[in-house]
């Protein structure tokens, strides 16, 4: 895609296949991903789905590139239509040279497709019959045929059937290689002189694995040594704690899945109380629920952490879709002050890492750590070469487990972090809701009261001073135009400003504390800022403004539920920097 | 073993003069000395309602949690390490308001832990409305023409939830209270004591005088195992007809004996170490 600022010479190939709901669109998306992905390729995808597990419009999009590939994309490449929806919704993504595929029995109308866009007819439920597969397994003659048709390795395609299928028999893998084969020789013997070299099979190509954000905060949870969770199903976290209740015997944690959210952050608190690393996650909603526990552990000074992925709110709000409106709500939930350390992660990679700091940062502070995710961080999947973890070190903080002399829980000291033990180390101490004194009776002394809160509060400083790193800034230290976010858009910003060499991304990832000196430097010498966010009122900006005390004027945002494309942030980045874009200019703000 | 001077905190109890808060206080003061339960071996987590004022006059490691909140904080606990004795000191608002929810479900998973509910029939911290408890027609700051709705019992809840023991006791009778609260520690599984206690300031119905009037203990030829009797027996309430002890005893395996992770010890125990993923990370490719 020519800008006119740049050149994009990154070759992105976009695969879009859409159906009803329970047609295993997803499951068939995540299979060519992972072909793509051991054929040596990097991946992104993106799905959209409504909320109800039957029927309506289920969407995925995978982006395939031989560099790193982070949003998805307005064009699609090829589309995959099980249902005459995905026709009508989609096939204007479909530019001149473009494919549609699709099973001429299902008797979709095409008409107004663009003429130019090739038509594969694929019959995928005859050929499934042939093979003697389950109807859905025409997802598979489906892959197959794609496979076919980007110049892939069929191999890689049965080898990874073998993997994911091998314990449901050797019938079920038998029957899915045949589909697979018939899908692939029939686009072979039909469209030979269409065949494409979009999968060619990359040489040298570090292994990688394909994950969700949600993944990645299960992932990095086992590699911190969670020890117990308990998390309440809520889109969009649920595949928090469908991954750790899959691993909990292999890795010997605990998942619990309490009776609402109000007990899953009691239950993780206690456990905390008691000695478990713990952990909790759940969705705006559920977070609602979660606040009056929030306080508590910072009152107790008990260690949890608790992801929050963010959907569109408010109540019940966009079950499916993906905001990032909880940023000042993460801030400010809970009645009074108490130390919270609010995270946010830019894609699953961070939300990987940030998770594993989370826990090391709720035990060293002994305060709630809130990390923060949007939905198309949680479920849109991304390839990474496997997560290092070499550098992480488990760190509990001031922590005993065995009997102290004169032990006192809440005494002060000049970090504001006392020492904690937890109950049967034959110390006595009470975590107390109420304010209490140094060894957690109640008070209500003036002298008692002011200690504790400003022992308490002490802890944010330094965790400012000690553990927060100064944030990212992506691209040219000087720019003509410089990228407020945080995030998911993270991808597509990234993704954008490929294209400009006078553009540049701070991109913030801590936001209690906050790295106040360090963004008004930033944002004091930029020539211009821009904040991109997705939520109605522009909560990040609000923040900095707190902070720092300076206003951005320009904003680009959205609360539809749908991501940022790099397309649209580019024609925002035109507009700013004046440059008149060939393309149609739209105001998006 | 602790004595009762090892338990004495700097703190003087703040309930009314004649409130049954002194008497269970005791009863669990004498079950600790009698079982040697203490700071290294239990632990207590209490809701807020004068109940959970108790944190502060034993010199047992406890977690005053939120109104209606003592049950998941306990449950966590518990989970985390499942060799101490945990016990939870609740009120009627406390138990069966605020924290219904969670006290049905703790009964139907059978967790291991104690349960004392210190059943007054009103809220006391805030000086006098119904609780769930409250007889129908009772007059309070918050139904002062009568309390129109029906009382719960806590018992008959228990029973209907899958608590797997359920006793009914009174604050007042300390000896009877503290072999209760023993028999429930002692049971393995989810244990309820419903202990009716007087608030002499607020509750002018349930006073010292009507509870040794309206109860009995059960006796020896009460069955105990039999769930259908005993979720009937739990419904009398009536004058002379209110009884006391085990209502209900069954010996199902617990939520902490059923998982494969404590198999072996607790969950604390197992040392932090570094985890080998590259495993776990191969099924994501």
């Amino acid at each position: 895609m020519k800008t006119s600022n740049g050149v994009n010479k990154q070759k992105i190939f976009s695969l879009k296949i859409g159906g009803y709901a329970g047609q295993g669109v997803k499951a068939a998306g995540l299979m060519f991903a992972k072909v793509a992905t051991r054929s040596g390729f990097n991946i992104y995808d993106y799905i959209e789905y409504p909320s109800l597990i039957r029927g309506g419009h289920n969407v995925i999009q995978i982006c395939v590139s031989s560099e790193t590939v982070t949003a998805p994309s307005q064009k699609t490449d090829l589309l995959i239509a099980f249902n005459q929806d995905t026709v009508n919704k989609h096939a204007s993504e479909l530019l001149p040279g473009a494919g549609l595929m699709f099973d001429e029995a299902d008797k979709l109308d095409i008409s107004k497709v663009n003429k130019k866009v090739e038509i594969y007819r694929v019959p995928f439920a005859e050929l499934t019959r042939e093979s003697g597969g389950k109807k859905l397994m025409g997802n598979t003659v489906a892959i197959g045929a794609t496979i076919a048709l980007l110049g892939g390795d069929l191999e890689i395609l049965k080898n990874l059937i073998t993997d994911e299928f091998k314990n449901k028999g050797a019938g079920v893998v038998a029957a899915d290689h045949k589909a697979a084969e018939s899908g692939y020789n029939y686009v072979k013997e039909n469209f030979s002189k269409n065949v494409k070299k979009n999968l060619a099979l990359q040489k040298n190509a570090p292994a990688k694995m394909i994950v969700t954000g949600n993944e990645a905060v299960a992932l990095g949870a086992i590699a911190a040594g969670l020890e117990f969770a308990a998390i309440y199903p809520m889109s969009p976290i649920t595949n928090i704690l469908h991954t750790l209740a899959a691993y909990q015997e292999k890795f010997g944690y605990i998942y619990k899945q309490p009776e609402d959210e109000i007990s899953a952050i009691n239950m993780a608190i206690g456990a905390s109380f008691a000695g478990a690393r713990s952990m909790t996650a759940t969705s705006g909603g559920g977070f609602c629920l979660m606040t009056e526990g929030f306080g508590l552990a910072g009152m107790t000074e008990t260690p949890v952490v608790i992801i929050n992925g963010m959907r569109g709110g408010p109540a019940t709000g966009l079950p499916t879709w993906s905001e990032q409106g909880d940023l000042r709500f993460a801030l400010h939930a809970h009645q009074g002050d108490f130390p919270r350390i609010v995270l946010a992660a830019g894609d699953a990679k961070e939300a990987f890492d940030l998770t594993m700091q989370a826990f090391n940062l709720a035990d060293k502070y002994q305060t709630p750590v809130a990390l923060l995710i949007d939905k198309n961080i949680c479920e849109n999947d991304q390839s990474f070469p496997f997560f290092d973890i070499s550098s992480y070190r488990i760190d509990r903080g001031k922590f005993i487990t065995k009997k102290q002399d004169a032990y006192q829980r809440y005494a002060p000291t000049k970090d504001g972090i006392s020492v904690r033990t937890v109950p049967g180390s034959g110390n006595h101490f009470i975590a107390n809701s109420d304010e209490h004194d140094l060894i957690g009776y109640s008070t209500e002394e003036i002298s008692d009261r002011n200690v504790q809160m400003e022992k308490r509060m002490l802890k944010l400083k330094t965790c400012a001073g000690q553990d927060m790193p100064a944030p990212i800034i992506f691209g040219p230290a000087k720019a003509d135009l410089t990228i407020v976010s945080w995030g998911s858009n993270k991808g597509s910003i990234l993704e954008a400003i490929k294209n400009y060499k006078n553009v540049n991304f701070l991109h913030l990832t801590w936001l209690s504390p906050f790295p106040t000196e360090v963004v008004k430097k930033i944002l004091s010498r930029a020539k211009k800022v821009i904040d991109i966010e997705a939520n109605y009122s522009a909560q990040l900006r609000g923040l900095i403004k707190e902070q720092t005390g300076l206003e951005i004027k320009d904003t680009l945002l959205k609360y539809d539920g749908r991501p940022f494309s790099p397309e649209e942030i580019r024609e925002k980045i035109d507009i700013l920097t004046k440059v008149r874009n060939r393309t149609k200019i739209r105001n998006r703000t | 073993m602790p004595t009762l001077a090892d338990l004495s905190t700097p703190c003087s109890p703040n309930w009314c003069p004649g409130c049954g808060d002194f008497a269970i206080w005791a009863a669990l003061k004498n079950a600790m000395v009698r079982q040697g339960w203490d700071n290294t071996n239990s632990v207590l987590v209490a809701g807020i309602g004068c109940h959970g004022h108790i944190i502060n006059f034993i010199k047992l490691t406890s977690f005053e949690g939120l109104h209606g909140r003592a049950i998941p904080v306990a449950t966590g606990i518990k989970l985390a390490n499942h060799r101490l004795n945990v016990f939870v000191s609740t009120g009627d608002g406390d138990c069966l308001a605020e924290g219904g929810n969670h006290f049905v479900h703790a009964c139907r998973r059978n967790h291991d832990l104690t349960i004392l509910i210190h059943d007054n029939a009103i809220y006391g911290l805030t000086t006098g409305q119904t609780s769930p408890t409250s007889p129908h027609g009772f007059h309070s700051k918050s139904t002062p023409a009568g309390n129109i709705d029906e009382p719960i019992s806590p018992v008959t809840l228990a029973i209907a939830s899958g608590a797997t023991f359920v006793a009914r006791g009174y604050a007042s009778d300390i000896p009877k209270l503290t072999e209760l609260i023993i028999q429930a520690n002692d049971h393995q599984g989810l244990s309820v004591v419903d202990i009716l206690q007087p608030c002499v300031t607020f509750n002018k119905d349930y006073t010292h005088e009507f509870f040794q009037k309206n109860t009995y203990y059960l006796g020896n030829n009460y069955d105990r195992t039999n769930r259908e009797a005993a979720f009937k027996k739990s419904l009398e309430w009536d004058a002379q007809k209110i009884a006391l002890g085990i209502f209900y005893e069954s010996n199902k395996p617990s939520y902490e004996s059923q998982l494969p992770q404590l198999a072996e010890k607790p969950l604390i125990e197992n040392p932090l170490a570094r985890i080998e993923m590259n495993d776990l990370f191969k099924h994501f490719s």
